[in-house]
């Protein structure tokens, strides 16, 4: 298939995947402020919320402090923001509609009616009490297209590069929604391990929809570094590093095949895979969990970059 | 002005290929049509067939009104214009062929040639140049009208890149889905292989480089052109790569795709671009809808363009006029399909016979398309007319004047109900090395604004599903 075509696919996937992590980003930032405020101290949840989406530089350009009203503008509505939700949906209804062709109608039902639904917001929806709906809508829609893409389309090229994408994109979010705990600084008067550190655990895990399978799991009370374990290292959690990884070498194992070469992308996706095959929770506390995860948020770009230059130009 | 030909007949006198569409149109509830119109338009929406139009504000992206009453042609009428059709479009790929070699319709004198030379249709850069197959315009969009039983006339030939093929398959598409009964009191001849025939004319002119299976891609200037759709839809139905200028790149005067597993060689593109912007290297530098490099591959001859470069010296509006005497002169037969009167504001007796009948002619800028540009003499203001007269004056060159046809018409579907309405036919003749293949029918297109004689989509035209009886 033409190199454009999976270009679009994968950013397509992306870009619906990415509005899905924005919309658990903020809503993460709305349960660590709840707290906060209650506990009378903190004050730097939405802040640590714009770092975790990545968007720190674009963000501070244009606004002094970060406000709940500030956050939520840049993150979900500012079409400055090339990642902001509105951005997101926009950007893959456009790779959609290159490659219309490529899409299956279900498919580009759910792009083209997310794109024309977005399209009817205003700015009552991006209030701190209304911008609650958006974010579930924006989390169903999203659900909506990878339920299309798994259903409806052929297992061929086509499919596994839009695989990649979601794959791509989901782990670089939970790797970002995971590190948000780390900025969020606990009052002086909390410990680590604390009653606040608790709750802030605990909106991390509702935030990737963990919360039950962490019990489930586990059994006991929420524990940072289980947490972390769940989020990075168990395959059986569809969102955590291992998962989104057991899915990006199986996609390209299978594009392999069947072009029957391999490059760059494949070696350095193995390489970040058996690292999370192979690695305890208690080396990754060991060297830094706030170190890994950049660490690793680097080579999931790297191998980004690998795919686009192995496939997509 | 004269009565317009009606050609489902007017009154009693009902025209044999019209008969059982007079009865189904007495024998159905207009509730029934009603519901039968707003499915189509419903059907076309979910296609996605739309077309834009700029300028005018509003949605840019507008669906082209579909009307649901069929024109019939029968066998006898198809088979003269088939004739005519395919005699015109030999003669319109000699005489390119001839004025970029040895220019021998010049030297005999049957042509000015400062027409041809001075024509900035006419592409230098073609000189001496053999496409593969002697092929120039492998896609001819030939527009005929009929003012009479037996009175057709080309109003003009389409020769770069000829669109809205989409809305005859997808018209009959939709017809077939819509009416299963009237077509089982008919035998219509499909148009469906249109698709197949295009990608067989494609591979009959395939560079002598090739040797295997000829790889052939349709190149677009992308999602925001105007017939997108198209691109695509024919694409799909060839089974071919649907690329953009960047997706394609020359090495070593080859042209090359860019595909998931490497770069895999080009051998004919069939180009919905114009030649302006092809290749940067050669024409506008700004072009990024174009293929550095391009040229010089066509002319090392490993690669086909359809059409070819150049071809657009052919569908001049000034050249037109000559069209007859091409078919004389190339292929010793008289003319079978007739041209329109046609005056050359050039000429300065023509000129003053223009200028004093502007009330009864139609006036086009030879450059201009599309319905744009162009003055219907009858139905403009005293003062439209003496604007237009300026216009006249001030670059003579560039208008040329016909008598206003009194096009035929067709029962047409409209706000008080079924009224005829004027319409004209673009047939698509495919020229391939081997041979000369037209699908049985062609696009209709209807003015559907009353008394109107424009039919153009950008000006409030309508289409109509063609049909050709089997004989």
């Amino acid at each position: 298939m033409l190199s454009r075509t999976a270009d679009n696919l994968f950013w397509l996937a992306r870009y619906m995947e990415r509005a899905e992590s924005m919309a658990r980003i903020l809503e993460a930032g709305y349960r660590l402020a709840a707290m906060g405020s209650e506990a009378g101290g903190g004050g730097t949840e939405w802040h640590s919320t714009i770092i975790a989406a990545g968007c720190e530089q674009g963000f501070y350009e244009k606004h002094r402090t970060a406000s709940a009203e500030a956050a939520i503008d840049y993150l979900a509505r500012d079409p400055d923001n090339p990642s902001s939700i509105l951005s997101c949906v926009q950007i893959a209804r456009r790779n959609g509609r290159a490659v219309r062709t490529a899409l299956t109608a279900d498919m580009w039902d759910a792009v083209n009616g997310t794109w024309l639904q977005a399209r009817g917001f205003g700015a009552q929806d991006f209030t701190p009490d209304g911008v609650r709906r958006v974010l579930d809508w924006v989390k169903e829609r999203s659900l909506l297209f990878t339920g299309c893409v798994g259903s409806t389309m052929m297992r061929n090229d086509a499919y596994w590069f839009t695989r990649l994408g979601t794959f791509v994109e989901r782990a670089d979010n939970t790797a970002r929604i995971l590190d948000v705990k780390y900025n969020v600084l606990l009052p002086t008067s909390e410990t680590v391990g604390g009653g606040l550190d608790y709750v802030q655990w605990t909106a991390v895990l509702r935030a990737v929809s963990a919360a039950r399978a962490y019990h489930w799991i586990y059994k006991r009370e929420v524990k940072p570094w289980l947490v972390a374990e769940l989020l990075i290292l168990k395959p059986e959690m569809p969102r955590s590093l291992a998962a989104c990884f057991i899915e990006i070498t199986r996609a390209l194992e299978l594009l392999a095949a069947a072009y029957g070469r391999q490059g760059e992308a494949d070696r350095v996706a193995g390489q970040i895979h058996a690292r999370l095959r192979f690695t305890r929770i208690d080396d990754i506390f060991q060297m830094g969990l706030h170190e890994f995860l950049t660490e690793f948020i680097d080579s999931n770009i790297r191998l980004g970059a690998e795919i686009s230059k192995q496939y997509l130009t | 002005m004269v009565q317009a030909f009606d050609e489902m007949g007017d009154g009693a006198g009902s025209r044999a290929p019209y008969a059982a569409i007079r009865e189904w149109l007495a024998s159905t509830p207009p509730e029934v049509f009603a519901r039968k119109r707003r499915e189509a338009e419903m059907l076309f929406r979910r296609i996605g067939i739309t077309f834009a139009v700029y300028g005018e504000g509003g949605d840019p992206e507008r669906l082209i009104p579909f009307d649901i009453i069929p024109r019939v042609l029968d066998a006898g009428e198809w088979q003269f214009l088939a004739r005519g059709l395919e005699q015109r479009a030999r003669a319109l790929n000699a005489f390119i062929r001839d004025v970029y070699h040895a220019g021998e319709i010049i030297k005999a004198g049957r042509i000015p040639s400062e027409l041809v030379l001075r024509n900035e249709s006419f592409l230098p850069a073609m000189k001496g140049f053999a496409p593969a197959g002697g092929v120039y315009t492998h896609v001819a969009g030939i527009d005929v009208v009929r003012v009479a039983e037996n009175e057709f006339y080309v109003l003009e030939d389409n020769c770069r890149t000829p669109s809205g093929v989409s809305y005859m398959l997808e018209g009959r598409e939709v017809m077939m889905r819509l009416f299963p009964d009237l077509f089982a009191r008919y035998r219509v001849r499909p148009v469906s292989r249109y698709p197949e025939a295009l990608l067989e004319t494609l591979r009959s002119v395939a560079p002598p480089a090739c040797k295997g299976e000829p790889t052939a891609v349709l190149l677009t200037p992308g999602p925001y052109n105007s017939a997108y759709y198209e691109h695509s839809f024919l694409a799909d139905e060839m089974g071919v790569e649907l690329v953009e200028g960047p997706d394609l790149f020359v090495e070593d005067e080859i042209v090359f795709m860019r595909t998931t597993q490497g770069p895999r060689r080009v051998d004919v593109v069939y180009r919905r671009i114009d030649d302006a912007f092809l290749d940067p290297t050669v024409f506008r530098p700004e072009s990024v809808l174009g293929v550095p490099g391009l040229m010089r591959a066509y002319r090392a001859g490993t690669v086909t363009l359809a059409n070819a470069v150049g071809a657009g010296i052919a569908d001049d509006k000034a050249v037109y006029i000559h069209v007859p005497e091409m078919v004389r002169f190339y292929l010793g037969e008289e003319p079978i399909l007739k041209n329109v009167p046609t005056w050359s504001c050039a000429r300065h007796d023509e000129r003053a016979y223009v200028l004093e009948h502007l009330d009864e002619l139609v006036v086009k800028d030879v450059h201009g398309s599309g319905g744009y540009g162009m003055l219907v003499g009858p139905h403009a203001t005293t003062s439209e007319r003496s604007q237009f007269a300026a216009k006249i004056a001030a670059a003579p060159d560039r208008y040329i004047a016909q008598p206003t046809l009194a096009l035929s018409t067709c029962p047409t579907f409209v706000e008080e109900g079924v009224a005829p309405r004027h319409v004209d036919l673009r047939p698509y003749v495919l020229v391939g090395a081997d041979r000369v293949r037209i699908v049985p029918g062609g696009l209709t297109r209807v003015a559907l604004r009353d008394g109107s004689l424009v039919v153009n989509s950008s000006q409030g035209g309508g289409t109509k599903d063609t049909w050709v009886l089997e004989g």
